[in-house]
Parts: structure tokens; C-alpha cells; sequence
């Protein structure tokens, strides 16, 4: 399977698709993980307009995965699939209602969803089993797993950063969404990654820090192969709640709900930044 | 690494050999020949192992359907969820007490309820490994994995039964767990038993008492127990429960029907495990008193051989008659 073309319009139009349906999803009374599912939409907008080879269909063999380890950012997930055809757009209205499909954490029954996300610490263990029996299997795969930076508080991250280096798991890449944000402050607050490049270079991790807003930067580095024989970790520098109106790098953007107001305005201001 | 297990022979060549040895070859090697033998005929079958030492097993073309994850259980529950995506089964291995205790969660989230055809093949269960002490007791692990959705627990009798229900669990879709010891354990059987999942082997006919065990050790003292009643001249049935999950409820009936006392007996806390779900079954469809005998509620930190510790917890023979004639005479 070859690798797909680059598409710098598609990759932007999708992008704003999925902040304006966060957004939209953001009027559910449960609230909703905005802060941290804006800040990979750009990430997932490269991921699915220009890298991941059919992500969404189950039934193939040589294809890519998607693990979004960072299961709270379901909003900005289920965003993606809805834009690309693997759910209804409609669905999105959804969120979190009784009866839905689209929990607050990504779940496996869900198409487009290979496994169920949302308890941290379990993702990366899942992405390097899926490249590994891409390698022992004779499969085309590439396994691409979105985790949140204070996730990597967790020890199993370790385990399987550990494991892949040794079993040269080059089809593997891990994607930091470094907003510097957790619960309950900032990250080097509560307990600090830094140096975190180093941290998965010594782990034996080719590792690549670029800016999580900058498509030219997230398609340099998701982009082409990876080099033989290492994982790749991507450290993407983002901001939590990017430009949203009075929540843009706020720990309160962590769940929130917002009114018709709010999102008006933030629907206006991602215009903005369009144009 | 034992030269014998890894001689090639197919599954069915391998049940022969383990016939023939059933009271010489541990469940373990029972288990890992059968695996290989499984390996072999089916290339779509991973192995994966915390450091059990069964790298050289898989040589050669069997080199490429296996993974040694060293000393991490979570990660390596992880990692057989993801191969599901290629692997047909992924075989999972590792010691009891840390696989199913500390990567509880991937077992819950990523194994059970996605239900995956993974196989989690633990060994030391019970008190396998009891002079290491408590941190290595694994007395927890059938209650714990048989509260989780899609998820068989199976605990083998002997080395025979062990390799039947390793081909067994191959054919399944789902996921399980495979409970195993340490030591070899004589085997009860004179004629080659078959084996269903999910269906209890009558040992001794149901009698005024039914001991229902699970495992080699409670299962002998189980035999010991009915054959002492029924010297006694009280008749005593003995009913190898060798898959907890899911429980054999029409066996529990049958020995509900015939028994004035059932006693259930386990290597595993008296808690959660075989003697919860009868009493769960019983409690719903009506019988007699269920006696309970496992590991009680405490911090079970002494020293000693299996023997032993299972002794000092009353998983012996005299205690069984004991709680036995607590209700008949």
C-alpha cells in the first residue's frame, strides 16, 4: 500500500469541521473534554486526511490504526469520523445522551474504533501489539497512538516504551499532546515529564518535537516511514482549548459545557482564524 | 528448558504423550507442548511471555508467532489486545499472582470486555509457590477474573486435562483464563476422559454429600474425603469442577438434588472463588447448605511447601469429612 498524497487544503478543512463540532458537542450538560479534544485536532486532521490508510475499515488486513490512548478527547474523535464518513455528521448531536453511541470515552462498538479508550495508561501497550502482529503477521500496518501528556504519568507507557524499542517496532508511532495540562494544574506542577524528549530518546525512541497546530510540522513527521528499526515518538507542542474564547490554554478548559453565547463566539473566532 | 516439550508432535500426538505420562509431566509442560503442537499447525497463533522462559521453545519458524515482553504484565495484557488485530489467538503467560492482579484493568477493559480471543495461561496459582511467601500467593484470582464479562476460568485437574483444555480454549472465540500450578499432580483418571468447557465431571456419583472442587490439589482432597465418608458408610459424591466460568449450573443442581450437604474446596480464598458461585448457584435454585473450605479471610503470611500451607488452611481431607458431618451422620 502506498502512502497517501499530501493534501494541505483537505487537512485544513477538516480541522476546522472538527473544532466547530467539538464546539457544537460542547453544549452537552455532562460537559465535554474540550480542552483537550481541540488540542489534537489538528493532529487528527493530518491523521485522517492525509496519513491513516483506511482507518475506519475493519474488515482490512494491511491498513493503519488509530489508537486515541487520550480517550477523553472522544468529542474530537468522534469529529473526525463523523467528517469522513466512518459515522453520520448527525450523530454528533448525540453526545453523551442516553442511549448513544458516543460516550464520553471512544468505545470499541463505535465504527472506527478498534478499541475501547479512556483508562490511561493502556493505549500504547494496544498500538505496539497492533504493529507487532502488522510485522510477525506479513500485514501493512501502521499503528499511530495519541496520548495525553500527563497520561504518561502512567507506568504501563514505560513498559511498552520499553518494548518497543527492544523489538524494533518501527511501524509504531506515539504522538504527545503536549499542552502542559492535567486535572489539576499544570503538568511540571503536579508531577513534572520534563526533560520528556530526552525521556523517549533514551527509551531508544526516535523522537521529533514539532508544534501540534502546524500541519506542514505534524505531516513532516507523521508523514513518511519511519526510520528502520525505531519508534517514533512525536512530541506535539499544543494548546489546550487552541484559541477558543476564554478558555485558550485554561486549566478550566479541562470539561466544560457551553452555552449558545460561548459557542457562538467560538464558532466566530475559529472563522476568524480562517480567514 | 526440558528437551522433551520440544520435540514436534501435533496436538493429538501430544495428548498420547501426556496420557501415557499424566502422573510424570507437570500441567505446565502439559500445557506448553500442547501449545506448541497448536503453533505449529496453526501459523496465526501468538505466544506472548512475562519472562516464562519460553523463548527456546519457539525456535526456529515458530520464532516469528512469539513475543517475550520481560517483567511487565500490563503492558504485555496490552500488547495481546492489539495483535488480535492479526492473530487469530494470542497466548498470554505469565505467573498468576502478578498477571491477574496487576494487570487487573487491561484484563477488565482491554481483554474481557472486548472480549478478544486472548488466553491468559497463568502458573503458580493457589498456593503453587508457597514458600516464596505471600507476595507470591495467588489466592484471589478466580473471583476477581470470573466477575468479568466473556471470560472462561478454567482450572485443570492434572496434566491431561490440561492439554485437553489448551486445545479447547484454542478453538474458542473468546477470551479465558487458564489457571495453573506448579507442581505435577497424580492424575484421577484410569480411562482417557473427554472434556467439554463449561461442563463438570462426575468423579464418584453424587451421594448424601457432593464435594464439588476445583484444581489438582482440591480435587484430591475431594477423593480423599468421599472415600473416607464412604468407608464411613456415608455416601459421598465427588464433582471435579474444573471450569468455574461458566459454572456448570446443571451439575450444581444434580448434586443439590441428591446431597443433604455440599462441600466445595479450592486453592483460592473461601471467597469469590468455586464455593462463591455454588453458593450463588444454589441460592438461586434452592438446596441444601453449601460448607465452604478455601483460605480464610486473613493476611495468609506463613512458611511452607504447598503441603503444607494448604494443610494449615484446612484444604485437607479431615477437615472436609469434618465440615461434611456438621450436617450428616
Amino acid at each position: 500500500m502506498h502512502a497517501r498524497e499530501s493534501n494541505p487544503g483537505e487537512s485544513r478543512r477538516l480541522a476546522l469541521n472538527i473544532r466547530r463540532k467539538i464546539i457544537e458537542m460542547s453544549a452537552s450538560p455532562t460537559g465535554v473534554h474540550i480542552g483537550g479534544s481541540i488540542s489534537i485536532s489538528d493532529l487528527l486532521a493530518v491523521l485522517y486526511a492525509e496519513v491513516l490508510r483506511r482507518p475506519s475499515d475493519r474488515e482490512a488486513l494491511h491498513r493503519d490504526h488509530l489508537i486515541l490512548s487520550k480517550g477523553q478527547a472522544s468529542a474530537a474523535l468522534y469529529a473526525a469520523l463523523a467528517s469522513t464518513g466512518a459515522i453520520p455528521e448527525a450523530e454528533c448531536a448525540t453526545y453523551a445522551q442516553a442511549g448513544s453511541r458516543l460516550g464520553g470515552h471512544p468505545m470499541k462498538r463505535l465504527p472506527g474504533v478498534d478499541f475501547s479508550t479512556g483508562a490511561l495508561g493502556h493505549g500504547l501497550p494496544i498500538g505496539l501489539g497492533v504493529a507487532l502482529a502488522g510485522r510477525r503477521f506479513g500485514h501493512d500496518k501502521r499503528s499511530f497512538v495519541i496520548l495525553g501528556d500527563g497520561e504518561l504519568q502512567e507506568g504501563a507507557n514505560w513498559e511498552a516504551a520499553m518494548a518497543a524499542s527492544h523489538h524494533g517496532a518501527d511501524n509504531l508511532t506515539a504522538i504527545v499532546d503536549r499542552n502542559e495540562w492535567q486535572i489539576s494544574g499544570r503538568t511540571e506542577d503536579c508531577l513534572s515529564l520534563e526533560p520528556l524528549a530526552d525521556k523517549w530518546s533514551s527509551f531508544g525512541w526516535r523522537t521529533l518535537t514539532i508544534d501540534g497546530h502546524d500541519h506542514d510540522q505534524i505531516r513532516t513527521a507523521l508523514g513518511k516511514p519511519s526510520e528502520a528499526g525505531r519508534p517514533t515518538a512525536v512530541i506535539a507542542r499544543t494548546v489546550k482549548a487552541h484559541l477558543v474564547p476564554g478558555l485558550h490554554d485554561t486549566k478550566r478548559s479541562h470539561s466544560a459545557t457551553l452555552d449558545r453565547p460561548a459557542r457562538e463566539r467560538a464558532l466566530r473566532a475559529l472563522e476568524e482564524v480562517r480567514t | 528448558m526440558n528437551p522433551t516439550l520440544a520435540e514436534p508432535r501435533t496436538a493429538s500426538e501430544v495428548l498420547d504423550h501426556v496420557w501415557e505420562n499424566r502422573s510424570a509431566v507437570p500441567a505446565r509442560d502439559a500445557y506448553t507442548m500442547t501449545l506448541l503442537a497448536l503453533a505449529r499447525s496453526n501459523p496465526s497463533i501468538a505466544c506472548l511471555s512475562i519472562d516464562m522462559d519460553l523463548q527456546d521453545h519457539f525456535s526456529g519458524e515458530l520464532h516469528r508467532q512469539f513475543v517475550d515482553l520481560g517483567i511487565a504484565e500490563q503492558n504485555t495484557i496490552g500488547v495481546a489486545a492489539g495483535m488480535t488485530v492479526s492473530a487469530d489467538q494470542v497466548f498470554a503467560n505469565g505467573m498468576s499472582p502478578f498477571t491477574i492482579a496487576r494487570a487487573f484493568e487491561q484484563i477488565k477493559i482491554d481483554v474481557a470486555g472486548a472480549d478478544l480471543p486472548i488466553k491468559i495461561v497463568a502458573t503458580h496459582a493457589g498456593l503453587a509457590s508457597g514458600h516464596y511467601g505471600p507476595t507470591h500467593h495467588s489466592l484471589e484470582d478466580i473471583g476477581a477474573v470470573r466477575m468479568l464479562p466473556n471470560m472462561a476460568v478454567v482450572a485443570p485437574i492434572d496434566a491431561y486435562q490440561t492439554a485437553q483444555a489448551t486445545a479447547a480454549l484454542a478453538r474458542t472465540p473468546g477470551p479465558a483464563y487458564l489457571r495453573l500450578g506448579k507442581q505435577g499432580t497424580p492424575s484421577p483418571f484410569e480411562r482417557r476422559p473427554e472434556f467439554e468447557l463449561g461442563r463438570a465431571q462426575w468423579l464418584r456419583d453424587p451421594g448424601r454429600v457432593v464435594f464439588i472442587a476445583t484444581a489438582p490439589r482440591p480435587n484430591l482432597v475431594a477423593a480423599e474425603a468421599a472415600r473416607e465418608l464412604g468407608e464411613r458408610g456415608i455416601t459421598a459424591g465427588h464433582l471435579n469442577m474444573h471450569t468455574v466460568k461458566p459454572l456448570d449450573r446443571e451439575a450444581v443442581r444434580e448434586a443439590a438434588a441428591h446431597a443433604e450437604v455440599v462441600v466445595t474446596i479450592e486453592d483460592h480464598r473461601a471467597v469469590g472463588g468455586l464455593g462463591g458461585a455454588v453458593c450463588e448457584a444454589t441460592a438461586e435454585t434452592g438446596g441444601p447448605p453449601v460448607k465452604r473450605i478455601g483460605v480464610p479471610d486473613v493476611h495468609y503470611d506463613l512458611v511452607g511447601d504447598e503441603g503444607h500451607l494448604l494443610d494449615r488452611a484446612g484444604i485437607n481431607a479431615d477437615n472436609a469429612v469434618a465440615r461434611a458431618l456438621e450436617v450428616v451422620s
